[in-house]
């Protein structure tokens, strides 16, 4: 089992003739990922990878049922690219795109309300179930098939999770990069809350960052509700206040929102700790053991 | 990205919200003729010279100072330009001072009593929406007030598909205790003040304090504002406001390079792709028994020549007394930073101080076997854990 993405996934690629849409969709395609199209406006008849290209979401969707979407569209029409697979009727929304001002998505995210479109991102790596579909920018190789569930705000560092993982020899079921903007489509707790519920799930492991409170949202909802195993790391015990650390979402604001603070709610909650992002793989291999 | 006070004021002016007249300038003499045309144009008697830093708490370091005379103005601009302004904000080194805003004097007598109030307009991430921050303690640290005072401080909420409503505006008025003149002025003030922060693409606009004159204007006193830099592209004239010289100088070099680089007071260098794993990799380092003498992402296009940039700007600090260089290779190839690295190191020359290099994903074997080939004195490591180990025998 598996969440978000998976084998019956028809994927489309929005902004697919650019370089990097067509860079990511070749090894999406070589991954094994049933990427259906794309879109690009302008460019509607025309075949790129050997997949048709269409102008809008809408007639994407029409021709080939394509229920997921992948976002590779520069900042400035992001936002507008993401409300078009909205209205076409897309169910997951993959925005890889980085640089989206947050004026955009404060709208984006109240364009969704109500609808039965699910958005991973912006400013993120996307979402794989290993063996099944690869919707991003990760490297497909490092994973393997299994039953951790990963949920992280980074891209390098979930790759450095998930090779952990895989080499405790546990693998994944679904990988989700939430991404590092302020604003994001889905939260920690959102795809904590997916994971807990996938049946193929065993473990969760959250990577979160400084800033914002989605990491303790995310905690005390476990800690009425968890049935699985949770290891947590938070990145950036060492960084400043008031500095953005790289992404536009971790920046320390207040005394609630440091790295401590964080991992002083989530052990509180029950979730393990790890304070050494070196010891996230083999920390829940020994919890899943128990 | 910050602003300073008179360039906010620029904006809020743009928008029209009420601010104080001023002008900013760069010496004593230009700070006097300044008193003299704010005189002609307001009439005003007193004037506030304010010093010019990306920094809070101005006004207890000696920052801001109010003078009776045009006289005065001039020797009050002469103190502040150019001394080393301390607040808790600028750390213990201190901002040179390189620019006052000279303002007319807004304690002035009059009908009713002035008040100082405080409001921001900014993000609530949790909920993805804008809000405005207000309180009746202005003109002091907010933080100390939430603490203290926590039921005087409200927020309203704006919904993002239709904006600040005319209710919220009389609300806050009304929450803030005015009449008559000043609560209409104040209702023209927040809606003006929302309007600004919408149409700038900004994150912050924090107003402390919004004060009311004697005969009831609302003036907007100071102004903290922080525009987003992702939607600098839409606002050119905004982008030209941003002002290098108070920022770190190792910091503006690495952005030529396209590096995300920030100075901190470690003994540790690293360079790292992606900004999650970097500030892990501080961490480990911390962890370590070393401290992080920076962060620095390099991004998806780990080469030679950023690698070399990178270490070139890690190296300007004398405190570093190692680096660790930590890589995931994902769709970049490990074998191919290596080259990079070896590359970096050979054009360099010596590199007096130990490094280490971690290379995993993609490639990482070879990538290791380079490296060890090399004949450089570089350590390489595979595991997060080994080269966590190699930054302790290091330190």
């Amino acid at each position: 089992m598996s969440v978000l993405v998976n084998s019956s996934s028809k994927l489309i690629v929005q902004g697919f003739t650019g370089s990097e849409g067509s860079f990511h969709a070749s090894q999406m395609i070589e991954y094994g990922t049933n990427v259906v199209g794309g879109v690009t406006p302008g460019k509607g008849g025309q075949e790129h990878l050997g997949k048709p290209v269409f102008n809008t979401v809408s007639e994407a969707v029409k021709e080939t049922g394509a229920n997921t979407s992948v976002i590779f569209v520069p900042p400035p029409f992001a936002a507008d690219a993401i409300m078009e697979a909205a209205e076409a009727g897309i169910e997951v929304i993959v925005a890889i795109t980085e640089g989206i001002p947050v004026s955009d998505m404060v709208k984006v995210k109240e364009y969704l309300k109500g609808r039965k479109t699910t958005l991973i991102g912006p400013n993120c790596p996307g979402v794989i179930t290993p063996g099944e579909a690869k919707v991003g920018i990760m490297p497909g190789f490092i994973h393997e098939k299994g039953t951790v569930g990963i949920v992280s705000r980074s891209g390098t560092l979930t790759y450095e999770a998930v090779d952990q993982v895989t080499k405790e020899g546990l693998g994944q079921s679904t990988c989700i990069g939430i991404g590092g903007d302020p604003v994001v489509g889905t939260t920690t707790l959102d795809a904590v809350k997916l994971l807990m519920e996938d049946p193929g799930t065993e473990g969760i492991i959250i990577i979160g960052e400084i800033g914002g409170n989605m990491e303790a949202d995310a905690a005390r909802w476990i800690k009425d509700h968890g049935t699985k195993p949770v290891v947590g790391f938070i990145a950036g015990q060492t960084a400043p206040r008031g500095r953005r650390m790289g992404h536009a979402g971790a920046i320390i604001g207040g005394s609630d929102d440091t790295a401590a603070a964080k991992m002083k709610i989530m052990s509180e909650c029950g979730i393990t700790v790890v304070e050494s992002p070196a010891d996230i793989g083999n920390t829940m291999a020994a919890l899943l053991k128990k | 990205m910050n602003l300073h006070e008179y360039q906010g004021k620029q904006i809020l002016k743009e928008y029209d919200v009420a601010v104080p007249e001023g002008i900013v300038v760069e010496s004593p003499e230009a700070a006097m003729e300044a008193a003299k045309q704010i005189k002609s144009i307001t009439g005003a008697e007193s004037w506030a010279v304010k010093a010019q830093i990306h920094a809070g708490g101005r006004g207890k370091g000696g920052g801001v100072k109010i003078a009776k005379s045009a006289d005065q103005v001039f020797d009050h601009a002469k103190e502040i330009l150019g001394m080393t302004l301390v607040t808790h904000q600028t750390g213990p080194a201190g901002k040179l001072v390189r620019k006052v805003l000279v303002e007319q004097g807004i304690y002035y007598p009059g009908e009713s009593e002035v008040a100082e109030f405080y409001m921001s307009v900014l993000l609530d991430r949790e909920k993805g929406r804008n809000i405005i921050v207000y309180s009746t303690e202005g003109g002091m640290d907010i933080e100390a007030v939430a603490e203290r005072t926590p039921h005087l401080i409200f927020r309203e909420e704006i919904d993002p598909s239709v904006g600040l409503r005319d209710f919220q505006a009389r609300k806050i008025a009304f929450n803030l205790k005015l009449e008559g003149t000043a609560y209409k002025e104040m209702v023209r003030f927040v809606k003006a003040l929302y309007k600004a922060y919408e149409n700038s693409d900004a994150s912050l606009f924090e107003i402390n304090p919004v004060f009311k004159t004697s005969d009831n204007l609302i003036l907007a006193a100071d102004a903290k504002v922080v525009l987003d830099d992702n939607g600098l592209f839409r606002h050119p004239v905004y982008a030209g406001m941003r002002d290098i010289t108070e920022e770190d100088p190792a910091e503006v070099e690495a952005g030529k390079y396209d590096l995300n680089f920030i100075k901190l007071d470690g003994n540790v260098g690293c360079m790292v792709n992606g900004a999650g794993l970097a500030m892990a990799t501080m961490d480990i380092i911390k962890l370590s028994g070393g401290d992080p003498a920076n962060f620095l992402d390099v991004g998806g296009t780990a080469n030679a020549s950023t690698v070399e940039a990178g270490f070139r700007i890690i190296l300007k600090d004398p405190g570093v007394k190692a680096i660790l260089v930590n890589i995931f290779g994902g769709i970049v190839r490990c074998d191919r930073v290596a080259r990079g690295i070896i590359d970096a190191c050979k054009s360099i020359g010596s590199i007096q101080v130990p490094v280490i290099v971690r290379l995993q994903g993609t490639n990482a074997d070879e990538a290791k076997q380079l490296i060890d080939e090399s004949g450089l004195e570089v350590y390489s490591a595979v595991t997060l854990q080994e080269s966590a180990d190699l930054v302790k025998k290091a330190v």
